[in-house]
């Protein structure tokens, strides 16, 4: 079973059991329906055949709740779905066989009141105190203002995990925490230095992106979708971009597309010199910070004269690009890789050869390649664990299908790992962005637009800088959207932390969370 | 050893030179000077950081106002840990209601005077995201604010001429 055809076996395997899939093909993927009864019981087979969970979100129409969840192996992604009534939205929980589905269905459970049965942790987890425990904001009757009090008050009495015992003791720590950083809220447990237990509790900076979402047209949609992670503008962007072009039917012109390999790659590089900055800055070695931060405002100053905005926001649009390239600016983005290149040869060794570093982030915060795996863990996180799996290459999409690359892979799953990952993903899309260029030719930026039927459906997945990235669209009429759910890597990744401090002690607790840098925004949405 | 102190001299000193800006720069930096500050910061300002529902873009940019390009501790301008050792609060995000209470408390817990600047279009008037059950939307809706630095983000140089407005000219 090498390659695409794991669904004619498995929907074998699934008749078997009596199983019925009622399949229906939509736009770059195909979609499964089945009975909600059998929801969890299609998770243990699935987990059987080895399928990753990938996504999984809810839709709501009427009387009915649409509930989805995304899987893939060898690169081929499944929609599967069931649907439940309003009077009695409740399905078997896919979260007691795949952890990874755990937050999402407690995400579905807040915003619509899906009741997931057996689910081993039905704590509310987007839901503070915004909005009442019986009202469920992504419904359609719930208005996007919302009945909010003047002061919404802290979310006092979340219960947290408890320890007990002699010399255990608690740290709470945020939702401010004490750098430039975003909010958050992180609960240890601790005998001495040494952390027993950590627990997450996020969605301070729920903003109801996937309410305002709907109701927008295409070119809104895509500029809020650069806003759901400031650090991955141009991922979210084209994971959004690729869902509605696709749903719509159209299809991007080959300069375009080549031209969202740069910006996407751009991205990765900026993100990366300014992770392995702070990865050394908390364990206080500065130079490398200070060499690191300076090649990444060169890089950003580049993106700034070649494509006008140094984060590179708003540049991917619904059917193509809003920048183009000329010779000059090609020439400037080449002068960059190599004088990148030139300073990176000169710094890793410094780097490579410095003790008191290799002291702090061998062995530190170690991700177990099964436990990377149970939790779905995705991009440098996931493949500093052996997770070996890259959108780019297991799933192509323009430009990608055209060019060769390799994806890096590690498996110590400590922090170095992760450092020395971003480091081989670095050099990577420097060559990636080198062909990308030597590729253009004369062409069109932007295709025409298409309005698509009401309904039309469909995923767009990319791998921006953290991982894979999947953003599901649903069309209502008059180019309106009327379903929108970007999921995140940092929403697979983050309880990959709770894991990986384990056994840390307190001190260790910022490099390895620096080391993963989930997206909180990108998760609370 | 040898190899690091090598690189440090290749690098040299790259900080670049930055003036105290004039009101109109300010203006046409989209920078709004809410009230005016004089005599108060001499030489020093002490700054939190407050996240109050960002999507982390301005972030990354008051980071970079520590980069050796910017390097904005040569002014005397310095970010601090608790809120109770600072002078401004530099507020980002639209203000997700989430955190309305923790960015009041941040305020209350900041000592007299205080400043409050705040960065990014979404701090200035909600940005994408406005007012709706999740979002109070613009930073003066929650506390009062006296500095607006507008800007998807607001590049380093506009922060950093910013924060040198509050300085006394
Ligand atoms: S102003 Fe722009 S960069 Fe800043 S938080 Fe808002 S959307 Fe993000």
């Amino acid at each position: 079973m090498s390659s695409s055809n794991w669904t004619t076996d498995f929907l074998s395997q699934l008749a078997d059991v009596g199983i019925a899939v009622e399949q229906i093909p939509l736009p770059a993927i195909s979609l499964w329906q089945i009975a909600s009864p059998q929801w969890q019981q299609f998770a243990e087979l699935a987990m059987l055949a080895d399928l990753r969970w990938a996504s999984g979100w809810a839709e709501h129409h009427d009387e009915r709740l649409f509930i989805n969840a995304c899987f893939e192996k060898y690169g081929v992604y499944v929609l599967l779905r069931a649907i439940v009534n309003t009077a009695k939205p409740e399905l078997p929980s896919q979260a007691t066989v795949y952890p990874a589905a755990n937050r999402s269905e407690r995400h579905s459970q807040d915003m619509y009141g899906v009741n997931f049965l057996g689910h081993p942790d039905n704590r509310r987890w987007t839901r503070h105190k915004a909005w009442a425990k019986n009202h469920y904001p992504l419904r359609k009757d719930f208005p996007v203002a919302g009945m909010p009090e003047t002061i919404t008050p802290p979310d006092m009495d979340y219960p947290f995990v408890k320890a007990y015992g002699a010399g255990v003791y608690e740290i709470p720590v945020g939702p401010v925490h004490a750098g430039i950083i975003e909010p958050g809220h992180f609960r240890f447990q601790a005998v001495g230095e040494l952390i027993l237990n950590l627990e997450e509790r996020l969605a301070y900076v729920h903003k109801g992106i996937e309410k305002i979402a709907e109701g927008r047209n295409p070119e809104s949609l895509a500029r809020l979708a650069g806003r759901i992670s400031g650090d991955t503008t141009v991922g979210h962007t084209w994971a959004a971009c690729r869902a509605m072009e696709q749903a719509a039917g159209v299809e991007i012109p080959a300069r375009a597309a080549l031209l969202r390999g740069i910006l996407a790659e751009r991205e990765r590089v900026a993100n990366h010199l300014g992770d392995m900055g702070a990865i050394c800055n908390d364990v206080a070695f500065v130079f490398a910070q200070m060499q690191f931060t300076r090649l990444r405002e060169d890089w950003l100053r580049t993106n700034a004269a070649v494509f006008g905005h140094r984060l590179l926001m708003d540049k991917i649009i619904p059917g193509g690009v809003a920048c183009d390239l000329t010779d000059e600016s090609a020439a400037l983005i080449t002068q960059g890789i190599s004088q990148l290149r030139k300073e990176l040869s000169e710094i890793m060794p410094a780097v490579d050869l410095n003790s008191s570093l290799e002291d702090r982030l061998y062995t530190a915060g170690y991700l177990a390649p099964d436990i990377a795996k149970a939790f779905g863990t995705l991009g440098y996180v996931g493949r500093a664990s052996g997770q070996d799996f890259d959108v780019r290459r297991d799933a192509p999409y323009a430009p990608y299908d055209q060019a060769n690359f390799k994806v890096a892979l590690e498996d110590q799953g400590d922090i170095a790992s992760r450092f020395w990952v971003r480091y081989k993903e670095i050099n990577a899309a420097l060559k990636l962005i080198g062909h990308f260029i030597s590729q253009l030719t004369a062409g069109d930026i932007l295709a025409e637009w298409q309005t698509p039927l009401p309904g039309s459906e469909s995923l767009g997945i990319v791998e921006g800088w953290r991982g894979e990235i999947m953003a599901y669209v649903r069309f209502a009429d008059d180019n309106k959207i009327a379903r929108f759910y970007p999921r995140d890597p940092s929403i697979l990744n983050w309880p990959a932390l709770e894991k990986l401090t384990l056994n840390n002690i307190v001190p260790d607790f910022p490099v390895c969370n620096k080391s993963l840098n989930g997206s909180y925004s990108g998760n609370d949405l | 050893m040898l190899r690091l102190l090598k690189k440090i001299l290749q690098t040299g000193v790259v900080t670049e030179a930055c003036k105290v800006p004039k009101d109109d720069e300010l203006e046409a930096l989209g920078i709004q000077i809410k009230r005016h500050i004089d005599k108060q910061f001499s030489g020093s300002i002490a700054i939190r950081q407050v996240d109050a529902g960002s999507c982390n873009g301005c972030e990354l940019e008051i980071h970079a106002l520590n980069n050796p390009y910017y390097d904005i501790e040569r002014y005397g301008i310095h970010f601090v840990a608790s809120p109770r050792h600072a002078d401004v609060l530099l507020v980002t995000g639209p203000v997700s209601r989430h955190m309305q209470t923790a960015l009041l408390r941040t305020y209350e817990a900041t000592p007299n005077p205080k400043w409050v600047v705040a960065v990014g279009d979404c701090a200035a008037c909600g940005g994408e995201f406005g007012v709706t059950y999740a979002s109070c939307g613009a930073v003066a809706n929650v506390i009062p604010v006296d500095m607006v630095i507008s800007g998807c983000p607001p590049t380093p140089l506009a922060l950093m001429k910013g924060l040198l407005g509050l300085m006394v000219r």
